[in-house]
């Protein structure tokens, strides 16, 4: 396939077959069979730009021929089209997962359509080359996960949608006025012209402080640590199958945007920026655990860890070398797996104890020995025990941390490992190990309580396989990572796809 | 305010404001324009059409769902960008043709005339599902729940 149709492709299937779906009749089926096969065809387009920027090297597409500082400049280089193939796996595992567990009015109603509205602007936001139409991206993303979390009208969705969607806007507002200032700062919005035009403006002060702008504007997005307070507070609300799709996809585009602003763009004042983001990242980390900590609520204790797990990659964003940034994509693509196993397998937990809160919960282990190896495999793979996948990410950042001498944060990410372990082993003891806690008999004989079925299994184990494989083979994936760290410290490859004329 | 005047009005201007939101969308390819605008002129026609005509009168009018209309605009506007992407060149790249016109003169007709369409159709969609849902929300939400 030519790079026009590769670049163009992930967005005209999101968003054709999100109209095509609105536009079928008012059932099930036949929205979650247009939602699948768009899910499909992303993860096929996905893999195939992936395979197609490591054997070219950076594509770059300029919709409607108007050329690179003045059009619509469509980029992928390796950390985009893996997250855009990332996008489309787990854009497939909820569709799954949902058409298992969601009620039929909901299927029947907007619900894929926006679904594919959102994972299409996650894959704008992957692929775009100018700020601005990030900023129209991230908006068309967070304009259907608004509608999402609000979608089953229930009153605490209400309460959640009001403080995530305050927090957005302000989020956005942000975003836009740096968007703004940095327009009027250097003339143009196009990432690549950018990149080649900011270290020779005069005003480096000014520049500066556009840069924490967007680092605040990002931040925001992403859940760091100090403005992660909207997450906590709206994503254990909706049905699992949106969380899931939440905690896999959006906090990833914020992360995705401050990788691609901070390697390509505010490069000038490391000193000041990348010191910001590395506190930054010790104290997302250090207060997601331990926000984790006080948690009941499985929902709200993985949320926490959501944005600890957020500090480790600005951590390996704020090192800024080759090894950091491999380990920051290498984690990134583990993490989006355990996490959204995770959620999974909270809600197949619930389907089968009835609750979210663990201390209701108990005996799941005799009851439903597949659901807790499944719960196993993840939970392990987050704290990064081996052979699992996040016992490699988490050695890589360690590793990078240390050799270049950052003791500080390095200590931080080995002692947020083990405080993760002890949240996930408090899972694994409340839901999983001990007794019920009305039926203290239930001990001896397994209940035959609730049967989980394959259609919310299976996603789970799709997962699972997928951590042990990277964790067993974890070479290829630290390798792809190591090449794609490489185009984001030497940007030339992707300031000349992107600036050359047409021909 | 005498509504027979309104509605006389009305009933008068509406034509002439949806021939020119037609107008407007039409020059818009290389003068001051476009389906954007055009489908808020129209948007304004029928409006204005709403408001002034008696209630019963705009309920029993038969009405295409504007949500549909929206769609159908967001998928002409996508489709206008796919011919020359199956030329291999980029997404929403204009393709033009001359169309000879008897009498001497050519037409000029391309993607982009389509693509603006998109857009009438889309924005008119848009808007007139938030009027409609804004002038009667509970009534449409009935209707909703029935269909």
């Amino acid at each position: 396939m030519t790079p026009p149709l590769l670049l163009t492709l992930p967005l005209l299937v999101c968003l054709g077959s999100a109209a095509l779906a609105h536009l079928c009749p008012r059932r099930a089926w036949p929205r979650r069979g247009v939602a699948l096969a768009a899910m499909l065809a992303l993860t096929a387009v996905g893999l195939l730009l992936l395979v197609e920027v490591r054997r070219q090297g950076v594509l770059a597409v300029q919709l409607g021929e108007w050329a690179a500082p003045f059009g619509i400049t469509l980029v992928a280089d390796l950390l985009s089209a893996l997250l855009v193939l990332i996008a489309g796996v787990m854009g497939l595992t909820v569709v799954l997962y949902s058409a298992a567990t969601l009620a039929p009015e909901l299927e029947a109603g907007a619900y894929y359509a926006l679904v594919l509205v959102l994972v299409g602007g996650v894959c704008g936001g992957f692929l775009t080359g100018d700020l601005f139409n990030l900023f129209v991206w991230f908006e068309v993303m967070l304009g259907a996960s608004f509608v999402l979390l609000a979608l089953e009208a229930k009153q605490e969705q209400f309460e959640a949608t009001l403080k995530y969607m305050t927090l957005s806007l302000v989020g956005s507002a942000v975003l836009l006025t740096a968007v703004g200032m940095l327009y009027g700062v250097a003339g143009t919005l196009n990432m690549a012209d950018l990149a080649t035009r900011l270290p020779g403006l005069e005003r480096p002060g000014l520049v500066s402080t556009v840069a924490v702008l967007f680092l605040v504007a990002f931040s925001l997005k992403a859940g760091a640590f100090p403005l992660f307070f909207w997450l906590p507070a709206s994503y254990h609300t909706p049905p699992v199958a949106v969380t899931t799709l939440f905690s896999a996809l959006l906090t990833k585009v914020g992360v995705y945007a401050l990788v691609r602003t901070f390697t390509l763009l505010f490069t000038q004042d490391v000193g000041l920026t990348h010191t910001v983001l590395l506190v930054m990242g010790g104290l997302t980390m250090v207060t997601g655990v331990l926000g984790a900590v006080a948690q009941y609520d499985v929902r709200r204790l993985l949320s926490f860890h959501i944005i600890s797990q957020i500090g480790y990659l600005l951590a390996g964003l704020g090192l800024l070398t080759q090894e950091a940034l491999a380990a920051l994509i290498a984690f990134l693509v583990h993490y989006i797996f355990a996490k959204s196993a995770l959620f999974l397998v909270s809600g197949a937990t619930a389907r089968a104890s009835g609750t979210y809160d663990l201390q209701q919960m108990g005996n799941l282990y005799r009851s439903h020995p597949l659901l807790a190896a499944l719960f196993f495999v993840p939970a392990l793979s987050l704290a990064g025990v081996p052979p699992f996948s996040g016992f490699f990410a988490k050695l890589a950042l360690i590793r990078a941390a240390l050799r270049a001498e950052h003791w500080l944060i390095a200590g931080t990410a080995a002692g947020v490992g083990l405080l993760t372990l002890f949240s996930m082993m408090k899972i694994w003891r409340e839901a999983f190990w001990k007794g019920h806690p009305q039926d203290p008999a239930a001990k001896q004989e397994a209940p035959s309580s609730v049967n989980v079925g394959w259609g919310v299994l299976g996603p789970c184990a799709a997962l699972a396989l997928v951590m042990g494989v990277l964790g067993l083979g974890a070479r290829p994936l630290l390798e792809l990572a190591d090449a794609a760290a490489g185009q984001l410290l030497e940007p030339t490859g992707y300031i000349q796809a992107v600036l050359r004329r047409p021909p | 305010m005498n509504p027979v005047v309104l509605c006389t009005v009305a009933r008068m201007m509406a034509p002439v404001l949806l021939l020119f939101s037609l107008v407007l969308t039409v020059r818009g390819h290389d003068s001051p324009g476009g389906g954007f605008v055009g489908g808020l002129l129209a948007t304004a026609a029928f409006t204005l059409l709403l408001v002034a005509q008696p209630e019963e009168l705009v309920r029993r009018r038969p009405r295409v769902d504007p949500t549909r209309l929206a769609i159908t605009g967001l998928l002409v506007a996508l489709g206008s960008g796919l011919p020359a992407l199956f030329l291999g060149r980029p997404f929403l790249t204009g393709l033009w043709a001359q169309v000879p016109l008897p009498g001497g003169g050519a037409l000029k007709l391309g993607t982009p005339q389509l693509f603006d369409a998109g857009v009438y159709l889309l924005v008119l969609g848009t808007a007139m599902a938030f009027i409609l849902g804004l002038l009667h929300g509970e009534e449409e939400e009935a209707r909703e729940r029935e269909g």
